[in-house]
């Protein structure tokens, strides 16, 4: 089985699976239960400074999209940082870790955009013996609205002010937290990179409204008939994710600069994924908060054995692996040609595919009166939507045509030699191949 | 109180509660998370194999998305469009041989989609909620006779009534409802719902039932088609085939439709008598209902004995089940050569049977069963042709249900072509309902 420990900016965790700020860490007791269960690492959920702490609402905080059978697809909430006091939050971190010094104790930080509030938090952090910080720039909800969260990671210049107090007033390691709430996710990574910080975490939650009660005319989760925008997570945030950390991963500025891979995980599978895109290691939130802290047995086995299966001995190994093959679109290969291929022993005849391809592509599927369903290669442009409402995994596949074979659709031999649309003769600001 | 050991023909061996327990719905209705996790399994196959192997097709997958996005009401709806007795197919239909069997789940996983159960989600949900859901468009002035109260007749006169024309139906029984009210087993239409389909059926207006008349007893087809625009005859088939075995009419022998019909319409089924040994001779629905209520009345050992093999079988596999699961005995290859009994019944005697590949035959050996009832579920026959032409035993047909005679239309079990289920006789009332409307409108 391999070895999933993992070292992420020198704070050793037995896997690379670790709880994300959020509800399942707000308290001792939940934290607890999760290194019980086998998580590798907390971050706490956020800290705000001395004084009253927030409140919130005294009605529902989340909202839910579905899928088929009620699988919870993506969840929105409107929860503030923690409610508790901060001297009792303190004394829980330093009681957990002491118990726990194997696993990872981050704890999540969002005070007030001075100086002062951040140097006389940080000591106290420090205290507890937790192993480094979260800046929480990314909370798009009631704490924006007070010059906090979002409010900070929407402002490069913030980011990097914000981050440079902390690496001077703590000695250990200081992720920064981004929002995704921004169109360029590149600019706040190089400022928080610019102010020192050790890693960027991401995403937080993404500005979201999940349905709207047309009874009331409410918002969903409504509160006394009015709702506010809260933070989407879970599955449905995935791609938003990995496309944001693949951006950070090749962008030659941030390049190297670690990263905790956070949205929408929920299997050893999306953590794989999040790895090889650039990750150093995972946090999950919302498959957590919907199965339990056991899922995490599930993300440990599965990796542990596909990375055995692909020969993988250590997580590191796994770390970027996709990211040279992230690129622009305009260095996809167009002399690339594959075509559509319906196997008929799988084909359950539900003719998906074919109202797919007839209604809404290129008519490339025929249908005969047995309900036969076949690829017509003349008009397939291999755009995969079949493949994508096919109920059957792996029942119809893209396969490759070989150099030399004749495209029936463009009536053109498929080229062996790499061709971009840089180069393609359609392309007004074509270059010259060298 | 008697018990299922109680020797001959005795009322009451199951005690009331245990009677109401097994006469209670087959398939109990979906709740709606059951609904909703069961309709969250359909594709949404385009043009899905379910709808081609429905006899009235229905929009199958439009209305399961209807269930799905929480409208059971619209779902309704899109079922009785095409089927205006889809309450009582969702109960009756032998779905496993249809829609089911055609789901692309069930190619997929040997689970289909519940169609059946959907559809009974639906509809009871619109017809508990509003009151009829079709209007009648304008008076046409047209009159139309309807034979027979049964599912042609009546999904026939309710398209007629629909389109403006003014229907009345005959039917020889005290009640209409046809083999719904009388030929199926309790536990697939409890709580009188045959009764209130009708009633709610009726509730498009224009439509006048006269029961207790028959076709040739008070009103003939001649006299029909004199006083009328149009006829249709969905009458059924009103006769029984007879076994042609010695001892056929000894006391304990009847018919397994009367039988049925009899406990349909008991008002209390503990008094209902039942033999402690009951066989039931035939091989399809009727058989199986008759043998199963049998036992849920409390028969200590019942046999169907089936001239040939469980595949040349008519009931279907899920009924075959079904008997078993009730501890009913499905004998096979064993045909009635001899009733026994001084007055009444004692014994049946069966000669089993072989099939070579040139007929059936009797290998001479004989087999003899204890029977205090004998159920005879062998068939029925048309017993009123009106004079028209017949295919084989049936009245012909062509097209949507055109007789030999011009103006006269059929369909159901009366009439050629199509499986005798209630499904396709609905199918055949609707048909033969547009092709009178288009008749009479002078649009064919």
């Amino acid at each position: 089985m391999a070895d999933l420990t993992t070292n992420f900016l020198g704070i050793k965790s037995p896997n690379p699976f670790w709880l994300a700020s959020a509800p399942p860490t707000d308290k001792e007791y939940n934290v607890r239960r999760a290194f019980e269960a086998g998580w590798g690492g907390v971050v706490w959920k956020t800290l705000g400074a001395e004084g009253p702490p927030v409140v919130n609402v005294n009605g529902p905080r989340y909202g839910a999209i579905y899928g088929a059978d009620r699988r919870l697809l993506g969840l929105n909430n409107i929860e503030l940082i923690t409610d508790r006091p901060l001297e009792v939050n303190l004394e829980e971190i330093t009681r957990v870790k002491a118990d726990y010094p194997d696993r990872a104790m981050i704890v999540s930080i969002m005070v007030p955009c001075e100086e002062q509030a951040w140097k006389d938090i940080l000591p106290r952090v420090a205290a507890t013996g937790a192993d480094g910080i979260e800046l929480n720039f990314g909370c798009p909800h009631g704490m924006s609205e007070r010059g906090m969260g979002a409010a900070v990671g929407q402002v490069p210049e913030y980011i990097e002010m914000v981050t440079r107090w902390c690496k001077q007033y703590y000695d250990k390691p200081v992720i920064v937290k981004l929002t995704p709430n921004i169109t360029d996710v590149r600019k706040p990574a190089a400022a928080a990179m610019r102010g020192g910080a050790d890693a960027v975490s991401l995403i937080n939650t993404i500005n979201s409204i999940t349905s709207v009660n047309l009874d009331t005319m409410s918002p969903e989760p409504s509160i006394d008939g009015k709702g506010s925008h809260g933070g989407y997570c879970g599955p449905a945030v995935k791609p938003i994710a990995m496309s944001m950390v693949s951006e950070i991963a090749r962008n030659p500025e941030t390049r190297g600069l670690p990263i905790s891979g956070i949205g929408g995980i929920t299997t050893w599978r999306d953590a794989a994924e999040f790895i090889s895109l650039g990750a150093g290691n995972v946090q999950v939130c919302t498959a957590a908060m919907t199965y339990g802290f056991k899922i995490v047995q599930e993300m440990i086995s599965g990796l542990s054995q596909w990375m055995d299966e692909k020969g993988y001995t250590s997580v590191e190994e796994v770390v970027g692996r996709a990211v040279p093959n992230v690129t622009d679109w305009q260095y996809l290969n167009l002399n690339y040609v594959a075509k559509a291929k319906i196997n008929q022993d799988d084909c359950i005849k539900c003719g998906r595919c074919y109202a797919a391809c007839e209604d809404t592509s290129h008519q490339a599927i025929a249908m005969s009166a047995d309900r036969t369903f076949s690829v017509i290669d003349a008009e397939c442009v291999a755009c995969n939507l079949c493949v994508d409402v096919c109920p059957v995994e792996n029942c119809i596949t893209m396969e490759a045509m070989q150099p030399g074979e004749v495209d029936p659709r463009t009536g053109k031999v498929v080229q062996k030699e790499y061709a971009n649309w840089t180069t393609h003769p359609n392309n007004p600001g074509a270059v010259a191949a060298e | 109180m008697s018990s299922p050991m109680t020797p001959g023909i005795a009322a009451a061996r199951l005690p009331a509660e245990i009677l109401g327990e097994n006469f209670g719905d087959l398939h109990a209705p979906f709740t709606p998370h059951e609904a909703a996790v069961a309709a969250d399994r359909c594709y949404f196959c385009h043009d899905a194999p379910c709808v081609t192997a429905c006899p009235t097709n229905i929009d199958i997958p439009l209305f399961i998305r209807q269930i799905s996005t929480g409208t059971p009401e619209a779902a309704g709806k899109t079922i009785f469009d095409q089927n205006i007795l889809g309450g009582m197919c969702a109960r009756v239909c032998p779905t496993e041989d249809l829609c089911e069997q055609a789901c692309v789940r069930e190619m997929a996983e040997g689970k289909p989609v519940e169609i059946g159960r959907l559809q009974r989600h639906a509809t009871d949900t619109l017809m508990a909620k509003q009151r009829h859901p079709y209007d009648r468009a304008p008076e046409t002035g047209k009159k139309v006779a309807v034979v027979g109260a049964g599912p042609a007749g009546l999904a026939c006169a309710h398209r007629l009534a629909m389109h403006g024309h003014d229907v009345t139906i005959y039917d020889a029984e005290a009640k209409a409802g046809g083999l719904n009210e009388f030929g199926i087993a309790a536990y697939k239409s409890t709580d009188d719902f045959a009764a209130r389909e009708v009633d709610w059926l009726l509730g498009i207006g224009g439509i006048t039932v006269q029961t207790g008349v028959r076709l040739g007893e008070g009103i003939s087809l001649g006299g029909l088609t004199e006083s009328y625009d149009a006829v249709f005859l969905g009458v059924g088939l009103g006769g029984v085939n007879v076994l042609g075995s010695a001892g056929e009419d000894k006391d304990g022998v009847r018919n397994a439709v009367d039988f049925i019909k009899e406990l349909r319409q008991a008002s209390d089924l503990a008094a209902l008598p039942i033999g402690r040994d009951v066989v039931v001779i035939g091989g399809g629905m009727t058989a199986v209902d008759a043998a199963v209520q049998s036992k849920l009345l409390g028969a200590q050992n019942v046999t169907i004995a089936y001239r040939r093999g469980r595949e040349a079988m008519s009931a279907s596999t899920y009924e075959q089940d079904l008997a078993a699961s009730k501890g009913v005995r499905l004998m096979f290859n064993a045909q009635p050569v001899a009733i026994h009994g001084n007055g009444a019944v004692r014994e049946i005697e069966l000669e089993y049977t072989t099939d070579d590949g040139s007929g059936l035959k009797g290998t001479g050996e004989t087999v003899r069963l204890p029977a205090d009832q004998v159920f005879k579920a062998i068939g029925q026959t048309l017993t009123t042709d009106g004079g028209l032409a017949l295919a084989g035993r049936k009245i012909a047909v062509t097209g949507a249900g055109r007789t030999s005679q011009a103006g006269v239309w059929a369909g159901g079990d009366c009439a050629s072509g199509g499986d005798d289920l209630t499904v396709t006789a609905v199918a055949e009332g609707r048909d033969a309902a547009m092709d009178i409307h288009a008749t009479l409108m002078g649009s064919n």
